[in-house]
């Protein structure tokens, strides 16, 4: 069959999807976009984390018919959708993150340790300046999580941001590096205003 | 394999009788399961995202009308104060993502002996609002709902349309045995209401015996015991015997096995114990509401 949905702010088709395929299959094998990772495939890890109309998911959860005429953001293009968000909408009118941009995607910039001069949102600078990075297979879920939940909650309690990640697994490190870039992404985001 | 859409509650119903076999599927956190693991290849996938109607919620004088794909977010939101016991349940549920997704009705669809709502559901009082395009809606009473281990009374043709959940009219709990908070199977779960208009106490247990059971006996000793002590009234704190004795009976409600989970001597102790816990919590809050709305008078 074929499913035509919103991805990253753009119309995208996909075509010859089994009835069967998860979101997550479609967005990788079948569109190029192999930032959403796929490790459980059964919702206990987090790493295929996207926003369906706006709501965090699963993506190996959801099937592929089911996002017919929505609206999914994945991480290639969380830094446009971030700073959509604090320019309060797109003013061009032609925002969004295109296929072409979104599969060439990468954080590293200029400078492959920083990520200087690469647009990035703020949680994914957090992140690279907290050192909350380390093998970065959980890393695109976390990002899609943690920008979800400093836009619903400007200003989280530790209980906060350990709830809001809660449904992400990273196997490398504690959990510590990665609750200091929340915190860092969190402390900017207060300053900015 | 078919994709069914259906565009809303009424083409749902014909999809269903017209293709029996069909899955439907909501928020697909346990048949995508399923299908990813190749562990079920269904004919017909029935999506039941596209109605509206599924989503929405009403209060009314007695209950709520909960729709079946109400996601546990939106239950932990916004109905804490009518179905509290449900609200905790709910918050236990997996992730975040997860809850965003899940609901009720897919909880009573796959009807896993492990599902958070039920035991919140058996100690609120409810009925499962099911419907066919053949013969209408009828209300299932939740405690003849579970039939089997991942067996349910829905009729081949039928769908979850709604859960009819009496609103709280006293304090309820809600506790869950895990390995930790959060993405966890319970090892088992208790759940209780107080229901201090009728001056009865009603209990969930999951995940401890084939289906999720009442622990009738258990309540109707509390019952007993509640109305001979006049502790209704008095307000007093309840007997440790009694507690204990309540506890006992709990435990002995249970039908459990041994799994990776947990062993069955294991969860029968554990429901014993949170039995004597949420007791606890309700009555202590009930006797505080009683304090403070005397001090008022």
């Amino acid at each position: 069959m074929r499913v035509n949905f919103t991805v990253n702010g753009r119309p995208q088709e996909a075509d010859d999807v089994w009835e069967g395929e998860s979101l997550l299959y479609v967005l990788r094998e079948r569109l190029g976009l192999p930032g959403s990772k796929n490790a459980c495939e059964q919702g206990e890890c987090g790493s295929c984390t996207v926003r369906l109309d706006g709501v965090p998911v699963c993506s190996c959860l959801v099937a592929a018919g089911q996002v017919e005429g929505r609206d999914v953001v994945t991480v290639e293009g969380l830094a446009d959708y971030a700073k959509q968000r604090t320019e309060g909408g797109c003013a061009t009118g032609a925002c969004g993150t295109s296929l072409d941009a979104a599969q060439q995607w990468q954080a590293k910039g200029t400078d492959s340790q920083t990520g200087e001069g690469t647009e990035l949102s703020p949680i994914q600078q957090a992140f690279i300046d907290a050192g909350a990075v380390q093998c970065g297979f959980c890393t695109p879920g976390l990002l899609v999580a943690a920008d979800e939940l400093l836009e619903r909650n400007p200003n989280p309690t530790d209980a906060d941001i350990r709830e809001g990640l809660s449904g992400n697994l990273c196997r490398c490190t504690g959990y510590e590096k990665i609750m200091d870039a929340v915190r860092l992404a969190a402390a900017r985001q207060g300053e900015a205003v | 394999m078919d994709f069914l859409r259906p565009a809303s509650w009424e083409e749902a119903l014909a999809a269903k009788a017209e293709h029996p076999t069909a899955v439907p599927i909501a928020g697909g956190t346990d048949v995508m399961v399923e299908i990813n693991f190749d562990h079920r290849r269904p004919e017909y996938l029935l999506d039941l995202n596209r109605i509206g109607d599924l989503y929405e919620w009403e209060v009314g004088e007695d209950s709520v009308r909960l729709g079946a794909s109400v996601p546990y977010t939106k239950i932990m939101e916004n109905l804490r104060a009518e179905l509290p016991g449900l609200a905790l349940a709910s918050h236990t549920v997996a992730s975040p993502q997860i809850r965003n997704r899940g609901g009720v009705g897919g909880n009573l669809g796959t009807a896993s002996p492990a599902g958070d709502a039920h035991p919140a559901l058996l100690a609120a009082g409810a009925e499962v609002e099911v419907a066919s395009a053949a013969r209408g809606t009828r209300l299932i009473p939740v405690d003849d709902f579970y039939t089997g281990v991942k067996r349910n009374a829905l009729q081949p043709d039928e769908l979850i349309r709604a859960v009819h959940i009496k609103k709280a009219d006293g304090p309820q709990q809600y506790s869950k045995v895990g390995t930790r908070n959060a993405m966890v199977i319970a090892v088992c779960a208790f759940g209780l209401a107080l229901h201090p208009e009728t001056r009865t106490v009603r209990t969930g247990i999951g995940s401890a015996a084939p289906t999720p059971v009442r622990a009738k006996a258990a309540e109707e000793f509390l019952n007993a015991a509640l109305e001979e002590g006049g502790f209704w009234d008095n307000g007093k704190i309840i007997t440790p015997s009694v507690a204990k004795r309540f506890a006992e009976l709990c435990s002995a409600a249970c039908n459990p096995i041994d799994d990776v989970r947990g062993t069955a001597s294991y969860r029968r102790h554990a429901v014993g114990v949170m039995a004597r816990r949420t007791l606890t919590w309700t009555w202590e809050s009930y006797r505080g509401t009683r304090r403070a709305s005397e001090g008022a008078a």
